[in-house]
């Protein structure tokens, strides 16, 4: 099995007058094409700053970080990020906004363009094309948001806790729709977030982090015995709870 | 289930109608404000309440516009106060956009320059305007440049600060996007900052409006601000309170305009 990322090493801090915090110390570990990996930490303990290195905005003062991309270049143009918010901008319309990412990249090629129309479709956008985003649902924006995205054939997600700016409930839908189309694509995905169930429920491998600075703690394989396909299966699968007390231990310990 | 729409309906047409009602009165009020004001000017030039000479009075007002446009010489005034304010205030737009960008891209040169532009914003300009008489000399161009001087620094540092409120995050998905700092600022920037700039361009017409008089009044051999100045030095009050009515109602114009074309920027982008 191929890993499509590797991470060797990896250590960051910030630089201010008053000194260097260390944000990032020895992070190792690998992702698999096709897997789900959920990283959890205790607040502020550079969950972001890890996401931002992988994506290529930050460089890492200590380490390697091997993205098996075929031409190696160094922008990472095999990796999509995707924002705490969906970030779509009010002076463009739906359809101007997804495909936001080719227009800068100059790629608004009849191919791509296909893909876009076929995702629109699919996710049911087709008819708010012409639309603003403040006219979408909490929901479709996010689709919209992944649209964009996915637009540029990555290879590896980045999800930077994607629904934390949601409600509760809807947070529960968007999070399992939008991870279940991520899925359909068959991509690689690290998602970061603080909701235990939420990482429970999503990923297939969890990587827990250290207090400041942020060490790899515990990698935890998931698998969970699911009974059907509803958003909620996951969280009444029978192996939850002790996910859930096992997590809830190492970051409790931690503080 | 009917009878309640029908009376929701009803609650909405009386709410409609409150909310005209509210409106028309507003109107009426400050159509009888300038209406009373009007009045009371004239019968206390009338009754000699106050001396006419040194008040004028709207019939006085109304006569001295009617000579001026006979004899032609209020509109060409008028046309190059106009002028020279739409001049100056194009070209402020023009030269803060590239400012501001310029300091955008550079926080080096935007550290640099932040003391200066403190200053020269602070500066009463008027002050300068004596120096563009004698550099250049006494003509259009010097008016210009006055109208320029008052409304540039203002206007540079509040399109700057409108760039630096451009959301990082934006600008962070614009890099996750494999953008550069020009698609940052071309995509997110600029356009995230046009409704602080539509309102900027508004308070620019007035600041450009005020730097033209003060160098008509200073430079000018023609000009709303010459023809005041004029005026009070061979104390015909009548024509400097003509063309002091007839500024108000060049601002007012030029408020209305910018605001009409911010409104349909608005309605264009859904802002």
């Amino acid at each position: 099995m191929s890993n499509i990322l590797e991470l060797k090493n990896i250590g960051y801090s910030y630089h201010n007058l008053h000194g260097e915090t260390r944000a990032l110390e020895d992070i190792s570990f690998g992702v698999a094409e096709g897997e789900f990996v959920a990283v959890v930490g205790p607040s502020g303990c550079g969950k972001s700053t890890l996401l931002s290195i992988i994506a290529g905005l930050l460089t890492p003062e200590r380490g390697t970080i091997l993205v098996n991309n075929p031409d190696g270049s160094i922008r990472h143009p095999g990796i999509g990020y995707m924002l705490q918010r969906d970030h779509l901008f009010e002076w463009r319309t739906v359809y101007r906004n997804v495909t936001l990412g080719l227009e800068i990249q100059k790629k608004l090629t009849p191919e791509r363009l296909e893909t876009i129309e076929r995702l629109l479709r699919e996710y049911g956008l087709e008819k708010f094309r012409d639309k603003r985003p403040s006219e979408l649902s909490g929901g479709m924006k996010q689709r919209a948001a992944l649209i964009r995205t996915l637009a540029l054939d990555p290879r590896l997600l980045l999800l930077d806790e994607p629904f934390s700016a949601l409600d509760y409930q809807t947070r529960l839908t968007v999070s399992a729709d939008i991870c279940r189309l991520i899925r359909e694509t068959g991509k690689t995905m690290i998602i970061i977030t603080h909701d235990l169930a939420e990482a429970i429920s999503l990923a297939d491998r969890i990587i827990v982090l250290s207090g400041r600075p942020a060490r790899v703690k515990r990698e935890i394989p998931v698998k969970l015995t699911l009974k059907d396909d509803s958003l909620l299966a996951a969280r009444n699968a029978p192996e939850f709870q002790d996910y859930f007390n096992s997590l809830w231990e190492d970051l409790t310990y931690e503080k | 289930m009917r009878n309640n729409s029908k009376k929701e309906l009803t609650k909405q047409e009386e709410f409609m109608r409150r909310h005209r009602r509210h409106h028309h009165e507003i109107a009426l009020w400050r159509a009888l404000v300038f209406v009373l004001f009007l009045a009371l000017w004239e019968l206390s030039a009338d009754l000699c309440w106050i001396d006419s000479f040194f008040f004028s009075s709207p019939s006085r007002v109304v006569l001295c516009l009617v000579k001026q446009i006979r004899t032609n010489s209020m509109l060409f005034h008028i046309g190059v106060t106009l002028f020279e304010t739409i001049a100056s205030f194009l070209l402020v737009l023009f030269f803060s956009l590239v400012m501001s960008t310029l300091l955008w891209c550079s926080t080096k040169l935007s550290e640099v320059l932040e003391p200066y532009l403190v200053v020269l914003n602070s500066l009463p300009k008027s002050a300068l305007a004596p120096l563009f008489i004698v550099w250049l000399g006494t003509g259009a161009k010097t008016i210009i440049v006055a109208g320029i001087s008052v409304a540039l620094f203002g206007s540079v540092i509040s399109f700057y600060t409108a760039f630096r409120q451009a959301d990082s995050e934006k600008i962070t998905l614009i890099y996750t996007l494999g953008g550069n700092r020009r698609d940052a600022f071309m995509k997110v920037v600029l356009p995230g900052s046009v409704p602080m700039l539509l309102s900027t361009a508004k308070v620019n017409i007035g600041l450009a409006l005020v730097g033209v008089i003060i160098g008509e009044f200073l430079a000018a051999r023609r000009g709303l601000g010459y023809l005041i100045i004029y005026g009070s030095q061979v104390f015909q009050l009548d024509m400097v309170i003509t063309s002091i009515i007839i500024l108000c109602v060049i601002a007012l114009l030029f408020y209305k305009s910018v605001q009409v074309i911010e409104h349909q920027i608005r309605i264009r982008f859904k802002m």
